[in-house]
């Protein structure tokens, strides 16, 4: 580990040119026009300034004296590894935590924040990791919900017309009345920026805004930032990204447990600068599979035989569904969230109906068997959603580790939580994410400690199936490769990995074959090296290749 | 004209009356419920509408008074249940209970000098033209005006709960505390509003049955009607449009019990005393696959038990 006086001079060292410390002057804004109600923003008054923030959490400080300035017609990125308080700062301006220490200002005034309701009055808006819509609500209600001022009744068609008006100036195509637990997540993530913008926010923070999307739809994003910035907003984004950060971002700060490592300008950066800055080591070599295998003949570990779900209109549900997943190999699936790769999980695990079809688990028809019982046979299952599928929130680190694996740790009636310790080290060893604190409950972990959490209880039961949904979400950098690595590592021990990403580099580098999803359809299945990248992209969205 | 139908027509126009003070109680459940809480206690509430109605209405002999009283009377209770759940954090079902428990006797308490007094109450008013159409005439439209209220109470909260910005943040609250919260609302707030103003409507429902339908006070007389109310609120998916075909269900039963009662049917007057009950319970158990899927969130924990 390198210190952060280590990592300043490294800095300096790598990208002497572009680093400074946070508080300098910015580069000169355009002239942005005053659409929407906004005031041209300042040159250089920072619409937002935070000097000397400081959160601690029992344990840890989340937030170390950070000064961060935040300018209009900007998009400012925040890089860190997980758990650098990244989310908790974002979650200071917003109002959600009070700091411990430290100011804010906006345009030049000092502000006092105290809650959501307070930040939402100044213009600041944002987007949590997780989202805050209410599923069960329209777009419009969502939309209703968020406003500032509004009379008693509800007015629908206006607030539906303003909904459409936004939508249609930034490029977002949303039905007003659709329910929002219809909508793909790159379709929430256009809500929520619905949502801020009629609220009047000025300043946008989105939390890991393109972890849940699929590359188009990230693309998508970037040029709604872009029309943004032409009407001034002020965009504060998260991202683990580095080709994220430099299509988009005008300026970088890192975080670095807790501290404020740093702020640079964008546009003079290149990927190497950016990790050299955020890591202080050289970027992590990618995990490719080179030795790809083709499937011999033999008893398939996963078979899905012509397997249907649901009604045949829903776009999610199972249609005709065949492949066999050989032991030793990683199977890739690709597409975008929302044909059906839910599905396909749940209805391995017997979660979901089959209309018609059967699964079988190395020639064993497991249609009539008890989730337990094919857990218990070697199925290791990292699910879409962690808070929600994964883990007990309110539990210990430790005791969601045994939870899913119990039965390695029974002895007999009671838990034994001392032997427990010594036998959850051992299995742990080894294993190359550094995990949370063990003491810590679940729901206060970061985004990404979740996440490995999930990773290390399921990676390390010895499983002969493991089906892993993007596996490396809300990691950084490293803990993204080294999760890679883990797969590969599952692979080379025999055992047989369904892949499921939208993230195709990802996808390419590792899948011995491919198969991409479409409509709840299988679309196609391949050998990686036969296809190219835009032809798996266009099988994705329903053209032909 | 057979005797079936002439039971089945009597049932009908005999469900109204008796279904009314139930519906109330399901427009307060459904608004408690909405906003993510569950309250047992609105029995208690009902009971409490019921005596301290009847008892004003005795006293002052003034019955829009006695119908406020028995409605303020069901929101105070239910105040004590919206204090332990939301802000002592309590078992919402235990909690519930306990207060239809200490409902029954405070009223039992307070009624006990008022069994056998009589009042003039609230009376049937007909309206005009309605009340001579055929069947529906008499069933609907020669109500005492509780009733009528009821009618109107029905659409009233569905458009609240729809189309004002009250309704959506009561309907935010009840599918996640989390994200009305960060749109500046105060859950807690919220809740305790929601658990009172439903107190109040089972004491109006309490109220409409002391003083419309029997016009007399015994103890314990609403017979387990607020859980009947609750187990409307699942039928009629949380919705109050549906919570009336709900209400009007089980008073159906009742008036039907009545009827077959009244013929001397050869069934035990034990059994038909169950008889609405029954009915209740076989339609939920039919039911309620469906209609989970409309809970609210908020609910799910509670309902499931691991709350
Ligand atoms: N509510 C809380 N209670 C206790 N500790 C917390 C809480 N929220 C965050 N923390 C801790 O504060 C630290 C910073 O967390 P934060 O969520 O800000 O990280 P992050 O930079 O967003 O990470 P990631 O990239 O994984 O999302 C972590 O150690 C986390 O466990
Ligand atoms: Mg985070």
């Amino acid at each position: 580990m390198v210190s952060l006086t280590d990592l300043g001079e490294l800095a300096s060292a790598a990208a002497s040119p572009v680093w400074r410390r946070v508080a300098g002057a910015p580069a000169v804004a355009e002239p942005a026009e005053t659409l929407l109600g906004l005031g041209t923003p300042s040159s250089d008054v920072p619409m937002l300034s935070l000097r000397g923030i400081t959160k601690r959490f029992p344990g840890v400080v989340a937030n170390d004296g950070i000064d961060l300035d935040v300018f209009g017609g900007k998009v400012h990125a925040i890089l860190g590894e997980n758990g650098a308080g990244k989310s908790t700062l974002m979650k200071i301006i917003y109002g959600f935590y009070r700091p411990d220490a430290g100011s804010i200002s906006m345009d030049g005034q000092p502000v006092v924040i105290h809650s959501p309701a307070d930040s939402r009055r100044l213009g600041i808006g944002m987007v949590f990791q997780s989202f805050s819509l209410v599923p069960a609500l329209t777009v419009t209600e969502n939309v209703a919900l968020f406003l500032p001022q509004q009379g008693a009744v509800l007015n629908r068609p206006w607030l539906e017309r303003r909904v459409r008006e936004v939508s249609a100036r930034y490029g977002l195509d949303l039905n007003p009345r659709a329910r929002v637990a219809d909508l793909s997540m790159g379709e929430r993530q256009k809500v929520e920026l619905i949502k801020l913008i009629l609220a009047n926010a000025r300043v946008l923070i989105l939390d890991e805004p393109t972890s849940v999307l699929a590359p188009h739809e990230v693309d998508g994003l970037f040029s709604v930032f872009t029309e943004l910035k032409r009407d001034g907003y002020a965009i504060l984004f998260i991202t683990h990204k580095m080709r994220e950060v430099l299509a988009s971002a005008d300026q970088v700060t890192v975080l670095r447990r807790g501290k404020a490592a740093g702020t640079a300008e964008g546009g003079a950066l290149t990927a190497q600068q950016l990790v050299a800055l955020m890591l202080g080591i050289d970027a992590p070599k990618e995990v490719r599979n080179t030795a790809r295998v083709k499937p011999r003949p033999q008893t398939a570990a996963l078979e899905f035989n012509r397997v249907s779900t649901g009604s045949a209109d829903d776009p999610r549900s199972l249609k005709e569904v065949s492949f066999q997943m050989m032991p030793g190999e990683i199977l890739g699936i690709a597409g975008v969230s929302g044909n059906g790769q839910q599905e396909l999980g749940e209805t391995l695990l017997g979660l979901r109906s089959r209309r018609q079809g059967s699964v079988h688990l190395f020639g064993h028809d497991i249609g009539r068997w008890p989730l337990h019982r094919i857990l218990g046979s070697g199925v290791a299952y990292i699910p879409e959603d962690a808070l929600g599928m994964a883990v007990v929130p309110q539990m210990r680190v430790t005791e969601n580790l045994v939870l899913g694996d119990i039965g390695r740790y029974n002895g007999g009636l009671w838990l034994d939580w001392r032997a427990i310790q010594t036998r959850l080290g051992q299995s742990l060893e080894g294993f190359p994410l550094p995990l949370a604190r063990a003491e810590a409950r679940a729901d206060e972990l970061s985004g990404g400690n979740l996440q490995r959490l999930v990773l290390a209880r399921e990676l390390t039961r010895g499983a002969s199936v493991v089906v892993a949904y993007y596996p490396a979400r809300g990691l950084d950098l490293v803990a993204a490769e080294k999760t890679r690595q883990l797969l590969m590592d599952c692979r080379s021990r025999g055992a047989s990995v369904l892949l499921v990403s939208e993230d195709l580099d990802e996808l390419m580098a590792l899948s011995d074959r491919l198969m991409v999803m479409y409509q709840g359809k299988v679309a196609g299945l391949f050998y990686p090296e036969n296809v190219t990248l835009q032809e798996v992209g266009l099988l994705m969205t329903g053209h032909h290749a | 004209m057979n005797i079936f139908w002439l039971v089945l027509g009597g049932a009908f126009t005999g469900a109204v009356g008796p279904g009314v003070s139930v519906l109330y109680a399901t427009y307060g459940e459904v608004i408690t419920e909405r906003a993510g809480r569950i309250n047992l206690g609105i029995e208690g509430s009902m009971l409490m509408g019921a005596c301290f109605g009847f008892l004003t209405a005795v006293e002052t002999g003034n019955v829009v008074v006695a119908i406020l009283a028995g409605g303020l009377a069901g929101s105070l209770l239910s105040g004590i249940h919206a204090y332990l759940v939301v802000f002592r954090d309590t078992n919402q079902l235990a909690t519930g209970l306990a207060v239809t428990l200490f409902g029954a006797g405070v009223t039992a308490y307070a009624g006990r000098s008022f069994v056998g007094s009589s009042i003039e109450g609230l009376n049937p008013v007909a309206i005009p033209l309605f009340s001579n159409l055929p069947v529906v005439g008499r069933a609907l439209f020669q109500q005492d005006l509780l009733a009528y209220a009821a009618y109107a109470l029905g659409p009233l909260l569905w458009a609240f709960l729809h189309y004002t910005k009250w309704g959506l943040s009561l309907r935010a609250v009840g599918e996640s505390t989390n994200v009305a919260f960060a749109a500046g609302r105060n859950p807690a707030r919220w809740q305790v509003a929601a658990i009172m103003a439903g107190g109040l409507l089972a004491g109006l429902g309490g109220a409409q049955l002391s003083l419309a339908l029997t016009h007399s006070w015994t103890e314990g007389m609403t017979a387990g009607r607020g859980f009947i109310a609750v187990a409307l609120v699942i039928f009629g998916m949380w919705s109050p449009l549906r919570a009336m075909i709900g209400a009007l269900l089980f008073g159906g039963a009742i008036g039907l019990q009545l009827q077959l009662q009244s013929i001397g049917a050869p069934i035990s007057p034990f059994i038909l005393d169950m008889f609405p009950y029954i009915i209740t319970l076989a339609v939920l158990t039919v039911w309620t696959g469906a209609a989970l899927r409309a809970m609210p969130e908020g609910l799910k924990g509670v309902l499931k038990g691991t709350v």
